[in-house]
Order: structure tokens, then C-alpha cells, then sequence
């Protein structure tokens, strides 16, 4: 039953052939099982429990809140949880239980989901890979699925498994290890849509503005949108449906535009116009993700979509750009980590600048630091012209390129979302953190400066048994469109189910949700 | 939340660092007596000097910072309130807790453009929010929310008079130029416990919205500055924006001192941070242009830095607390939109409520009176004297209660003013009251004039009755005067009568007078009034005299 969508799951809830505290129960297990995938930093079990308790109790009356009602989901720790940890993967807020709820996350919780955990990912949400964060590295199930292991990749599971993505891996990793329904992560850069694409999941990073910051502990304000997780493009825009609309609570946040909740039935490509991106074909595209990219392409065209070739001449720009806003923001959003009223505070206090200091020092990691330093450089009095104010400039051209190709007339974008299939762990940390995160934030990292709504969906897996992506971009504030579109192309690939290599339960929930498929296709 | 207060035990050193500063200064105490000194002198110095080079003189320009009188803060929903106990008015974002965002609070920018309005200021239609960034414990953000580019006002001017002069009679005018007001945060409050060797924080403070007024250096000298202060404060009370009391931070002044020889330019200015009263900011100033002038004569330079103003010694000390490069590393606000104001409601846009946003000339149209043009109509329609059109504006109240006066009696206001002036003030001083908590109402007031004025009593017994009413202020004034019996005497025989009575008291005087030297007879007068509890109308109790003793 784990490996159900939502809508699934959620017409067996109301049909009482399934239980909330079941399913919960179910999940509850999963985690545990795979614990050692290190996808959760906090497992709220009993809190679950009685969430789940109480949608039952509705689900009986036949009073549900709606299509959430009962569905298990997880949180990435940088969201803030009443009275949950939240941690941001860092010794600096080690035990700091936020007294209020991050908006999307009240939402939920109004629509009846139950919360399962907090999620694992880079120390505060700094990175590509969700492996620098404070409790060690994610790791992604895929390096546990039949697939990789056959191959003969995966021989040795304490060493050879495959990273997770990042910052949001952990998210990713609950999702596709079938342990929650349906996860929230932050994207800034591509936090999202990166582990989502090496992970095998839909990851949608909505239109900045559409969804409530509030609470979530920010990166860089003026980029950070929630994104969703989920298994399939029909639960994300249930999703999204729920989370999206203005907020009192977030000055950034816009009207959600009247369209319709369902996306549709049938949707016709044929009025479709598909740009791809040739400054997208990067160095280090992998040959797997590039055939998959012009396979895709080629079945838009053949669907009866026009397809053509556009440019986006300053994307080449984008990530040292990004590297200089994102530094500044993160020196200023990281000044209130002091000490002295809530997370670390060190035992240093020969003075109160000692005192800072060595707190700062000591709870966060290097990469924190580091962008600290740099932002503070960037905006000291005679370096702020040079550097911020001109990545202000840069990213305005970027934004001008994207408004540019969609004027013309373009609906969707169609790119990879990564090079390509996951890395090794130990291959990945050859490198530092701001280089991985410069050439893993390539594809995904302009549409947050440009503040467009993208979604990655799975579209194969790799001669290594490893997830491959592909990313779609959309106009501003159309994300339902783009949902509509990106539904389209996740019928036309059928991507597979993870099936765990140790066991068979997999098997049996493969034709369990095949059974699921039959039953409310036709309602 | 965290308590705030709790366990900052770590801050003791920087208090044992702030007290081995103080004790630099007491050390250094014989430079600053020396100063002392020689300013003393200096004063007596100009006659001397003038044959030399010029005078070097002050160029003093203000930041005001005004907490902006709202229910609520400036980005959150925290109440304001003074005298609350500590961190008891703490939301999570005034405490910085991460994931919190602000949101502009609509009547703190309505108070702005109205302040802006009152100081003839262009608004800005589109305004913006920075960060400005600095280290320090009563500022949880690690950055202060404010306007640095771009202002919800500018380009205003704040005229004002006061009186000078040698007598303090002389009506002086003057015009300084507003710069700017800006929108920003308040700070916490740090409080140094010096004997436990602990900092505590109170954030009740922190995130209550101020309006930073910025004036040009167009100020001479203590005085001046401290008569913007007081008529920038009037302003304000004025429109409602700020309540203005110094004494509880809702105004406070930082003075930009610096000194030059006229016509050439400007010298390195000192900033006098956090002066808390009208007095203290012409004290402060006057002793640092001194000072500055004192360093520069005796062949010293001038340092641009912060100093503060010791009320006890009347000096400025060095602060010191920013020592090196201070870098605020400004970087726009991303957590909020411009802030978008709007001339009329025909220029709000489609899709937006005019009733939720900040319409200009609905503000315009609310604008109260001013003080400037009080004074002015006070002075015209009147024909009172400035001073007295400068004590019915700055009093709260006190025009009100005139103006009600001069309603409902005949009598002439020129004559009236006497009353309020001398009479009011003097009662309600003594009571230590304020005008609106007087007893005795305008209307009183004006029956007692009336009475006076239609020759019903004299004006020594209205004075007697005025004070009764203090007493008794439930009761009616013509019963006041029927029970003192304090009412003219209308009989002619009873006058009569009493006359002879002190005629004969006096043959002396009698003698006097018939004697040809007829101001005895103002004594004489005198006695009838004691006699007659100042019931008989001067003038006719003089023919009378006159005729009884010719």
C-alpha cells in the first residue's frame, strides 16, 4: 500500500479499506527500516499516532478534510514545526523547538495530513548533495533497489551507494523510499528539484511568491520557495493546490490565479510549443541524460507539440550570480545566530564579541562559514557596486532572457535537471561543497533567479540502475499549466516503482497498486 | 520563546570593559576640568578675540528619532507600551526567531507621510527597506530593518520661532531643512547590572517603528537646536504621530557637531548620541562646539566620532564603542515589496483596495492646525503678544480653553489673556495639574469675566471669587459671589455711609486732601475698599470722595 499515490491512497482511506492509523503505522515502519538511509532527523511517532487517530475518527463520521485527510508526509528541517525539532542540519540549532508552524506546514496539518519527521539535509539547506549537513550524509534508496544492486554496482552496500541529491535529500529519500506520501523541501537553487531528479520523484519548485516563506528558515529570501515532493505530478498539484495563495504572514506572497484545482483528464499537445535551450547543452551533460533529454523532445514533436531550439545567452552567468546574492543574504539571515536567545551558545565569554564569535564558530560547518565571510566581503561599502549590485544586474538579464523566449511564444521549457545520475558518495566529496553546488545547480539554478515555477519528473533509469530526470520551466505564475504539461509526459514515460533489493514486499506492493490503478480509474 | 534575559552572564565583560573606559575618562578628568575652565573664560573671550582672526563657529545639524505613537510595532503585532514589564511585548519576529518575516504595519506609514506632509517633505510614492547590519545584543537580527536609499520622505524644511535675545523677549525665526524621514526599527534595551557583572535585555522595545528625521547642518548653536527639538515635538504631538516625551525615549536627539571659520568649510564633525531633553541638547551642544573649539586653538584635531552627553558634569565624553571602521554592509530588504503610496485614490491601481492602502490627500485632508499657524491666527485675531501665542500653543490644551473663554464672555481677549496666563497657569502650576485636568472650565471662567465686565463686582473680588472656585468648583459663580457677597454695591446711601465712616477713621488724610493734594485721595479709596471687601466701583466711589471732601 506504501507505494500508492495519494489519490489512491487516499480513495482507499475514504472507502474505510484502509485505515489512517494503519497507513501511519505502515510508514512509521518503512522509517524504521530504512533508518539507514539517514532520510529523517526527527521521527515524530507519537505525534503521528494520534494525527492519524483523529483522521480516523473523521474518516468514520465521513467527515474528511479533503484529499490529505490521513496521508502521511514529511518536512524538511528548515521548516519550522510547533514544538518539533527543527534543526537545519546544524549544531547551531541543535534542539530548538520552533514555538509556531511554518505556513505550509499549518496547511497541511489543517487538511488533516500526518506529520511522520523531520527531514536530513545540507546544514541549512547549503549544498547539492545532502551530505554536509550536521547528521551525516543522506543516502539515496536507489542504492538499495534491485536495479543498481543487479547490475552490479552496488556490490558493497556500506561503500558504494549513490548520494541523494541535495539540499532537500532527505525529503527526496523518504519519498522514494516509499516512507511519506508526500514531502516538502526548499528550493533556492534547485534544492528541490535536485535530489527529486536523482532520487526518482516529481519535485515541484512553484513560482516564487505562490507559497508562503513563513517559516521556513531562509537561504536566500529573495529565491527560497517551498517545493513539493511527491510520487506522481497528480499529487504534486493536489498539493500545491492546498499550499498556494497569498499569506499575511509573508509580504512576497501572491494571489494564486483562478484556475481549476484537477488538471485535466486529457491534455492535448498539440497546441504546445516546447523551447529547448541549447546553451543548456553543458559540459559534463552526461550521454544517458542528453538521450533522454532529445528522446522526450522527440516525443512532444511526435505527440504534435511544435518543438524549436531557443537561446538563454546569459544562463552562463547564473550560478556566479547566484554565488554572490546568495553569500550576501546568507552573511545578513545569519547574523541572528548569536547565541544568546535561542540554539548554540558557546562556553567562551571572556567578552560578549568572544562570545559570538565562538558560538558562530562552533555551531555552524565550514560551508556556512564560508559564505558568511564572503557575503560580508561582497557588501562591504567599496566592494557592494562591484559584486552585489552587479549579480542584481545579471540576474535582471537572466530574468529578461527567460521573459524574452516565453513572449515568443514558447509555453514550456524542456531541459535535464542534472548532468546526470547520481554520484557515489565517495566520489562526490572529491570535490568541496561550492563546487559541486556550481556545476549540480547549473539547469535548475536560473529559474529561482528568474522566480519561475519548474518540476522535475523521472524519465528513466540509467544503464547504472540509477534514476534520470528531465526538468520542465514554465511561465511565471503558471504552474498549473506546467503541471498539466509535465502530467502529460509522466504517462508517456512510465517510470517504475522502486523495488528494494532485500525484499519482496516491494513485489507485492507493485501489483497492489496495479489493483489500486483499476479501481479508480474507473470512478 | 527563550527568556531573553536569562543567563547573559557572558555579557560581564563587556561591562567591566565599559567601566575601565569610564575610569579613563575620570583619569583623564584634569583635560576635561581644564576645559571646563577655559570655557568660562572663553565667554568673556569675544571682545577679545574679535581683533584677531574670525570667531570660529558651530554648524550643528539633528537626527531625530521619533517612536511613532501606533498600538502595534512596525513589522509585527506586539503591542507598544512603555512601562510593560520586561520582554513581556515580544512577538517571534521581534525576537528574530528564524522563519519569521515582517509585515509593514499600515498606520506606522500613514504617520510618516503625515510627519512628511506636516514638515513639507515630497513623499516619496515609491519607497524602499534595507538592512543595516551591526553586532549588538539589544538587536536580535544582527540588522536593523530601515530606508536607506530610498525614503518615504524628503526634501522638507521645518520652520520654527523662539524667543531670544538678551531679555528673551525678542521673537527670532528660523528655517532648517529636512532631508529626510525614514522608517526604521528600534533597538532593544540593554541593561548593565554592574554589581551582579550581567547584561540583561529587555526586547519590549525592539522592532517599535521610528521615524529618523535628518536635518541639514543649518543650526548655530544649542539654542537653535534645541528650539527645533521643542517645535519638531509640538509638531508631532500635534499631528499625533509621536507622543514626544524625552524623558521616555519617545523623541530622542543626535546632534552632528563640528566647527569652522565662517565661509570656509566644514570642520570633522562629532556626533552627540541619545541627548534626552530640549535642555541637554542646548547644553550638549554648546559645551562640544566649545570643545571643538578649545582642541582646534590649541592646535589639536578634531576626532569624527560618537560621544555622549554626562547631564551630571554637563560634558560630552567618547564612547568608543565603534572603534575602527564601522561597515553596516546595507543590502536591500528581500523580505519586503517597495512600499507603495498613493497621491489619490484615482491613482490606486485596479485590483487594489484604496481602503488598505496609504492615500496621500486623505492624509492631507486629516492634517490638524499646525503650531506655526496657531501662533500666527492667535497673534491676528487676538491681537495677543507672541509669548503669550507661544504658551497657549506648547501648553496642551491651553488655547482650547482660551479660545472657549474668549466664546462665551465680552470681555476683550487682550484682557483675558492676562487671566489665563497669570491667574489659570498660576493655579494649576501650584496644583502641579495639567490645563485638562483643570476644575474651573472655561465656562466658569467666563461667567466670573462676564460679571467683572458688566461691573457686577470689581476686579480684586473676582480674583477673591476665582480662587473659591478652585475650592468649590461645583458651585456656581454668581452663587459664589451672593454667598461671599462679594457683589458691587449698587446703594448709594451704603457707600455713603461707609465713606463717612472712614473719613472719620482718617481726619488726617481728610486734612490732606482739603489741604489741596488730592492723591491722598487714592489712600483714602483704599480704605473704603478694605472696608467694603472691594464691593464699591472704583470710579464712583472716587466721585463720591471727591465730592464729600471738597
Amino acid at each position: 500500500m506504501l507505494g500508492l499515490s495519494i489519490k489512491e491512497v487516499s480513495a482507499a482511506l475514504r472507502e474505510g479499506k484502509l485505515s489512517a492509523t494503519e497507513l501511519c503505522r505502515k510508514c512509521l515502519q518503512r522509517i524504521k527500516k530504512t533508518r539507514h538511509l539517514n532520510a529523517y532527523i526527527t521521527v515524530t511517532e507519537e505525534l503521528a499516532m494520534k494525527q492519524a487517530q483523529e483522521a480516523d475518527d473523521r474518516l468514520l463520521r465521513g467527515k474528511s478534510l479533503g484529499p490529505l485527510d490521513g496521508i502521511p508526509f514529511s518536512v524538511k528541517d528548515n521548516f519550522c514545526t510547533e514544538n518539533v525539532a527543527t534543526t537545519c542540519a546544524s549544531r547551531m540549532l541543535r534542539g530548538y523547538r520552533p514555538p509556531f508552524n511554518a505556513t505550509v506546514v499549518q496547511k497541511l496539518l489543517d487538511q488533516g495530513a500526518v506529520l511522520v519527521g523531520k527531514t536530513n539535509l545540507d546544514e541549512f539547506a547549503m549544498g547539492s548533495g545532502s551530505t554536509d549537513g550536521a547528521f551525516g550524509p543522506v543516502r539515496n534508496p536507489w542504492s538499495y533497489a534491485a536495479p543498481y544492486r543487479t547490475l552490479g554496482h552496488g556490490t558493497d552496500p556500506e561503500s558504494d551507494w549513490v548520494i541523494a541529491g541535495g539540499s532537500s535529500g532527505g525529503s527526496a529519500a523518504a519519498v522514494a523510499s516509499l516512507s511519506s506520501f508526500l514531502a516538502l523541501g526548499s528550493d533556492t537553487g534547485g534544492s528541490t528539484r535536485n535530489p527529486g531528479s536523482l532520487c526518482g520523484v516529481v519535485a515541484l519548485k512553484p513560482s516564487y511568491g505562490l507559497l508562503s516563506r513563513h517559516g521556513l528558515i531562509p537561504l536566500v529570501n529573495s529565491m527560497d520557495v517551498p517545493g513539493i515532493m511527491s510520487r506522481s505530478v497528480h499529487d504534486a498539484a493536489i498539493t500545491l493546490g492546498v499550499l498556494q495563495g497569498q499569506d499575511e504572514k509573508d509580504s512576497t506572497t501572491v494571489q494564486a490565479p483562478h484556475s481549476p484545482t484537477a488538471l485535466p483528464q486529457e491534455f492535448d499537445v498539440r497546441d504546445l510549443c516546447v523551447g529547448v535551450p541549447k546553451e543548456y547543452h553543458a559540459p559534463g551533460l552526461s550521454a544517458e541524460t542528453l538521450s533522454q533529454w532529445t528522446r522526450v523532445a522527440a516525443m512532444f514533436e511526435g505527440a504534435g507539440a511544435r518543438v524549436r531550439e531557443v537561446s538563454l545567452p546569459h544562463t552562463q552567468y547564473s550560478i556566479v550570480c547566484y554565488h554572490v546574492l546568495c553569500c550576501c543574504e546568507v552573511a545578513s539571515n545569519m547574523a541572528r545566530f548569536d547565541g544568546l536567545q535561542y540554539g548554540h551558545r558557546s562556553a567562551v565569554e571572556s567578552s560578549t564579541e568572544a562570545l559570538y564569535a565562538s558560538t558562530r564558530h562552533e555551531g555552524f560547518n565550514d560551508v556556512v562559514r564560508r559564505r558568511v565571510l564572503s557575503g560580508n566581503y561582497f557588501l562591504l561599502k567599496q566592494n557592494y557596486e562591484r559584486y552585489f549590485v552587479k549579480a542584481q544586474q545579471i540576474r535582471r538579464l537572466i530574468t529578461e532572457d527567460f521573459r524574452r523566449v516565453f513572449s515568443s511564444g514558447v509555453d514550456v521549457l524542456l531541459t535535464p535537471t542534472t548532468l546526470s545520475d547520481a554520484a557515489t558518495y565517495s566520489d562526490f566529496i572529491q570535490e568541496d561543497n561550492r563546487t559541486r553546488s556550481a556545476q549540480d545547480d547549473i539547469f535548475t539554478q536560473p529559474v529561482n533567479l528568474a522566480g519561475l515555477p519548474a518540476v522535475t519528473v523521472p524519465a528513466c533509469l540509467s544503464g547504472r540502475g540509477l534514476p534520470v530526470s528531465l526538468q520542465l520551466i514554465g511561465r511565471r505564475l503558471q504552474d498549473r499549466k506546467l503541471l498539466a504539461v509535465a502530467h502529460w509526459l509522466e504517462r508517456q514515460l512510465d517510470f517504475p516503482l522502486i523495488r528494494f533489493h532485500e525484499e519482496d514486499d516491494a513485489q507485492e506492493t507493485k501489483s497492489e497498486r496495479n489493483r489500486a490503478r483499476e479501481r479508480t480509474s474507473g470512478s | 520563546m527563550a527568556a531573553s534575559c536569562s543567563g547573559n552572564s557572558a555579557l560581564l565583560h563587556k561591562c567591566v570593559q565599559l567601566k575601565s573606559m569610564c575610569n579613563i575618562h575620570q583619569s583623564s578628568g584634569v583635560f576635561m576640568r581644564r576645559i571646563w575652565t577655559s570655557r568660562s573664560k572663553c565667554q568673556l573671550q569675544p571682545k577679545l578675540q574679535s581683533k584677531r582672526a574670525p570667531q570660529m563657529v558651530g554648524v550643528v545639524a539633528l537626527e531625530i528619532h521619533a517612536q511613532i505613537h501606533a498600538t502595534s510595532k512596525l513589522f509585527s503585532s506586539s503591542r507598544v507600551g512603555f512601562s510593560a514589564p520586561p520582554n513581556s511585548h515580544v512577538s517571534f519576529f521581534d525576537a528574530s526567531l528564524p522563519g519569521t518575516l515582517p509585515v509593514l504595519n499600515r498606520r506606522c506609514v500613514e504617520a510618516a507621510v503625515m510627519t512628511g506632509l506636516a514638515l513639507n517633505c515630497r513623499i516619496n510614492t515609491k519607497s524602499l527597506f534595507d538592512r543595516k547590519h551591526y553586532f549588538y545584543a539589544d538587536l536580535p537580527a544582527g540588522y536593523q530593518i530601515t530606508q536607506q536609499r530610498v525614503p518615504i520622505a524628503v526634501n522638507g524644511s521645518l520652520s520654527f520661532s523662539y524667543l531670544g535675545g538678551k531679555k528673551r523677549s525678542e521673537t527670532m525665526t528660523k528655517s532648517v531643512r529636512v532631508r529626510q524621514i525614514q522608517l526604521e526599527q528600534d533597538s532593544g534595551k540593554s541593561l548593565h547590572d554592574d554589581q551582579r557583572s550581567r547584561t540583561l535585555i529587555d526586547l519590549n522595545r525592539a522592532g517599535v517603528g521610528l521615524m529618523e528625521v535628518v536635518m541639514e547642518p543649518d543650526m548655530c548653536c544649542g539654542e537653535e537646536a534645541a528650539a527645533a527639538v521643542r517645535e519638531l515635538q509640538l509638531i508631532l504631538q500635534t499631528l499625533g504621530t509621536c507622543q514626544g516625551n524625552m524623558a521616555e525615549g519617545q523623541l530622542r536627539v543626535d546632534a552632528n557637531v563640528s566647527v569652522h571659520h565662517p565661509g570656509e568649510p566644514l570642520g570633522v564633525r562629532a556626533e552627540v548620541k541619545n541627548i534626552n531633553s530640549a535642555r541637554f541638547v542646548a547644553r550638549a551642544i554648546d559645551y562640544e562646539i566649545q570643545r571643538q573649539i578649545e582642541v582646534l586653538e590649541s592646535g589639536g584635531t578634531v576626532l569624527n566620532e560618537t560621544r555622549a552627553f554626562d547631564s551630571k558634569t554637563g560634558t560630552t565624553v567618547s564612547m568608543r564603542d565603534k572603534e575602527g571602521l564601522q561597515d553596516y554592509r546595507f543590502m536591500p530588504e528581500p523580505n519586503l515589496p517597495p512600499l507603495f503610496v498613493y497621491e489619490s485614490v484615482a491613482t490606486v491601481p485596479d485590483g487594489v483596495d484604496p481602503a488598505h492602502v496609504v492615500v496621500i490627500d486623505r492624509l492631507k485632508a486629516q492634517l490638524p492646525e499646525l503650531p506655526g499657524a496657531k501662533r500666527t491666527r492667535l497673534m491676528e485675531e487676538y491681537g495677543i503678544l507672541p509669548e503669550h501665542s507661544f504658551t497657549l500653543v506648547s501648553e496642551d490644551g491651553l488655547m482650547d480653553f482660551f479660545e472657549r473663554v474668549v466664546q462665551k464672555t465680552k470681555m476683550e481677549p487682550r484682557k483675558l489673556i492676562g487671566w489665563v496666563m497669570k491667574e489659570l497657569m498660576g493655579n494649576l502650576n501650584q496644583r502641579n495639574l495639567k490645563v485638562t485636568q483643570s476644575p474651573v472650565s472655561p465656562e466658569a471662567l467666563a461667567q466670573l469675566l462676564n460679571l467683572l465686565e458688566s461691573g457686577f463686582i470689581s476686579s480684586s473680588a473676582a480674583k477673591v471669587v476665582f480662587q473659591e472656585m478652585w475650592k468649590a468648583p461645583e458651585k456656581r459663580v454668581e452663587h459664589l459671589v451672593k454667598e461671599l457677597d462679594l457683589g458691587l454695591i449698587s446703594d448709594q446711601e451704603e457707600l455713603v455711609k461707609i465713606c463717612q465712616r472712614v473719613m472719620d477713621a482718617h481726619p488726617d488724610l481728610v486734612q490732606v486732601i482739603r489741604g489741596g493734594n488730592k492723591k491722598v485721595l487714592n489712600k483714602l479709596m483704599g480704605a473704603v475698599q478694605k472696608e467694603s471687601k472691594g464691593r464699591a466701583d472704583p470710579v464712583h466711589l472716587r466721585n463720591i470722595l471727591e465730592e464729600m471732601t471738597s
